[in-house]
């Protein structure tokens, strides 16, 4: 980093860059300009910090300094203080919510203690659109060992030995994928990156397209070498641009640089790499349904086998993985098998990334261990739930996953306890939910994207989650009958055991699992007709408190559709029947006469 | 479906972008992203062309058209509103501000005002969490948005 004292880290992220981050870099950078500081201090854009929640971020370095909510007028006084005057700019530092301390020092703040970043190893560090930072960082250098030192059976055996699994949601061992590619004999084979990060609420694959691009087609080269493909594919969301742009710039970079192309490292061993576009079609996350989609078909499942390793993109073997396994697979090759076994738990190696969002004080992307709990996850790192409410549950694995609940907060978060939960690991979306939130509503919410977003190929997923809808959708408005609940569970489990691909193998589960663990709130909807938490607008009733009601008719004469009745000077009484719980009456009431029950 | 006549020079245009593509029809999807981006929706006459040039039947390119939920078949407003119904933005209260904007337009999601200034559309995540609930207009995010907040984003816009 040569003469330069102050790096100033500008996130430059979807979620900062919509708050101005961009404003407050060309700031920085103006700045340094007028007060001729261009040999000491550098003013660079870098990937995602993780701590969205309080973005823009803007880090200082080598201080580890951490400033949050950034606005662009904030620029002068940063450098005025904290360069020129060597003093922390302390409205801007991160005030932790228990303590009250605020935290000028990074490293030592709740959210990022307990964190491991290894996928994430370069987002926040480097600038995204240069090779050359991602090289200082050792980039590149797994492919160079690969490609002079390795053959392709040994980099294989590396994987398998580290005990990486697929992160995209499945689980199934990497290097076991790669060694069943690489098994197939045929004159072209492709490897493919799914970048179609479907899951509502969750962001880490565009994280780390975003702020360490080149990691993915690093991994994306050593595994053409592994499995015998000369061509790679990123299949990735429209709805990313970004992401989509910083890619374009790490391929240019690459084949510049001769790590991509013909002959890379002068080795005999070509690779290349070109994207394709999703379209919003959640059911693309699926392997088979994505290779189609890349044919420029419907994106519908085909029956496996044949799997995609025999028979996958244009019919020819495709080993298929996901963004954030691509990005574990650099370190591993340069730090070893054992170093990387070594965190994590018995069947469950590595870290996890997940997109922390939802009823949370620290919304953002965490990577931790796996094996971590639940609570520390949520109070530790994610500080605790919002306005000092009680947690309720969290949901991980999307709209396939399930509810935790307060019981799950000391379950240690792996593949395999998540299962036993009832839950999946999923792609690492985790939305938590408090006290204020329904959770049959939720279920309700869940399925509404299910029926959305099922291709229509197989009835039990198109038919049965359509009813299963409409099920929960009585429930929610006070129709449904006791003999209803059956219903759910039994054709819950129908459309589990008959779906031809994973969406419809998983779209109960958030059924089920709110079943299993708040049976209770199903039950006041269909017997009590009564919403706990308040959500479900068909259950609630507003009512007259008859002794503070003096009857002078503001809300009668208000109501749209005439379901107040009373006389002059008496209390007045709202009809049930009628009333389409619009609010206009309690908004009128001068005397706090009206309430919600 | 109302008849649109496309203009010679429109259809050149578009006959060029699946040139560009090697009238592949591999790369039908990466052909209807442009097209979509040159008339701002893809009606059934352009769908035509788009079969013809890549010699694929027009059902295979309704079907794909309706499959993705990216792509449209009705013209969006001038300034088209989208709401994130994300979970993250689900529970921080989007559906409220959704039914914001509905009453305030007086249309429905998938509809544009009489005017053709407003278009109501719904996404999945948009990956600015931190920000739920977001909207969008055109291209602009507006993170944190409350219902209250609606009239004062439409009015932006109004004049």
């Amino acid at each position: 980093m040569g003469k330069i004292k102050y790096h100033i880290l500008v996130c430059v992220g979807t979620a900062c860059q919509t708050a101005k981050s961009e404003e407050i870099l060309k700031n920085f950078k103006e700045l340094i300009k007028v007060k001729g500081l261009e040999t000491e201090v550098q003013a660079i854009q870098t990937g995602c910090f993780g701590f969205c929640e309080n973005g823009p971020i803007v880090k200082m370095m080598p201080d580890n300094t951490f400033y949050t909510k950034v606005t662009p007028e904030d620029c002068s006084e940063i450098i005025d203080e904290h360069i020129i005057n060597g003093k922390k700019v302390d409205r801007l530092l991160y005030v932790s919510p228990e303590t009250k301390e605020s935290i000028g020092d990074s490293r030592h703040k709740g959210f990022h203690k307990k964190q491991i970043r290894i996928a994430l190893r370069n987002c926040g560090f480097i600038n995204p659109e240069n090779i050359d930072e991602y090289i200082a960082r050792y980039g590149y250098q797994a492919l160079g060992k690969v490609l002079t030192e390795l053959t392709p059976e040994a980099t294989i055996e590396i994987i398998k030995k580290s005990g990486l699994r697929g992160r995209g949601g499945g689980g199934f061992p990497t290097g076991l994928k790669w060694e069943i590619t690489r098994a197939v004999t045929s004159d072209k084979k492709y490897v493919v990156c799914n970048a179609d990060e479907g899951d509502p609420g969750a962001f880490m694959d565009r994280s780390v397209l975003e702020g360490d691009p080149h990691t993915v087609l690093e991994a994306m080269a050593i595994n053409g070498y592994c499995t015998g493909a000369d061509q790679g594919v990123i299949y990735i969301r429209a709805e990313y641009p970004l992401a989509v742009e910083r890619l374009k710039i790490a391929m240019k970079q690459a084949r510049e640089y001769g790590l991509l192309g013909k002959d890379i490292l002068g080795t005999g061993f070509n690779f290349d790499i070109e994207i394709r576009y999703g379209a919003g079609a959640f059911v693309c996350g699926e392997e088979t349904a994505l290779i189609h989609s890349m044919e420029g078909l419907r994106g519908e499942p085909t029956v496996k086998p044949p799997f995609p390793s025999e028979s996958g993109f244009f019919g020819k073997p495709t080993n298929v993985n996901n963004v954030e396994t691509y990005a574990n697979i650099p370190p591993i090759i340069m730090k070893g098998s054992d170093w990387f076994s070594a965190i994590g738990t018995e069947k469950s190696k590595g870290t996890k990334v997940f997109a922390l969002a939802g009823k949370i004080n620290n919304v953002g992307l965490i990577e931790v261990p796996m094996g971590i709990t639940l609570r520390e996850v949520i109070y530790e790192i994610g500080g605790g739930i919002r306005n000092g409410r009680k947690f309720k549950a969290a949901q991980t694995g999307g709209p396939s996953g399930g509810m935790l609940t307060e019981k799950h907060l000391d379950t240690p978060i792996d593949y395999d306890n998540l299962i036993a939960a009832g839950s999946m690991m999923g792609s690492g979306g985790m939305i938590v939910m408090d006290e204020d939130d329904c959770m049959v509503g939720m279920a309700k919410f869940y399925l509404e994207f299910t029926v959305e977003e099922s291709c229509g190929k197989c009835s039990p997923c198109r038919i049965g989650n359509k009813r299963l809808f409409e099920t929960l959708e009585k429930i929610t408005q006070g129709h449904a009958i006791a003999e209803d609940l059956d219903k759910l569970r039994n054709l819950s489990n129908v459309i589990k055991d008959t779906s031809l691909c994973g969406l419809g193998q998983t779209s109960p589960n958030p059924v089920l699992s709110s079943m299993d663990n708040f049976y209770h709130e199903y039950l006041e909807h269909v017997h009590n007709k009564k919403c706990r938490a308040g959500n479900c607008k068909s259950l609630m009733q507003y009512l007259i408190i008859a002794e503070n009601c003096i009857g002078c008719t503001l809300c009668a004469r208000n109501c749209p559709v005439d379901a107040i009745a009373g006389e002059r000077k008496q209390a007045h009484l709202i009809d049930q029947e009628k009333c389409i719980k619009c609010g206009a009456c309690m908004e009128k009431c001068k005397f706090n006469a009206i309430f919600i029950n | 479906m109302a008849k649109i006549k496309l203009s010679e020079k429109k259809i050149e245009e578009l006959k060029d972008v699946c040139k560009s593509f090697n009238n592949d029809k591999a790369e039908l999807i990466n052909v209807l992203h442009k097209a979509q981006g040159l008339f701002g929706y893809l009606p059934a006459e352009l769908q035509e062309v788009i079969a013809r040039e890549l010699n694929i039947s027009v059902a295979h390119v309704y079907g794909v058209v309706t499959f993705y939920s990216f792509f449209t078949m009705l013209p969006k407003g001038e300034y088209p509103i989208s709401i994130c119904l994300g979970t993250a933005c689900y529970v921080r209260g989007a559906e409220k501000v959704l039914e914001e904007f509905k009453r305030v337009l007086k249309i429905q999601v998938g509809e544009t005002t009489p005017d053709g200034k407003f278009s109501l559309s719904c996404l999945r995540c948009v990956g600015a969490c931190g920000l739920a609930p977001v909207v969008l207009v055109g291209e602009k995010v507006y993170g944190r948005v409350s219902p209250e907040g609606v009239k004062d984003i439409i009015a932006e816009y109004s004049n």
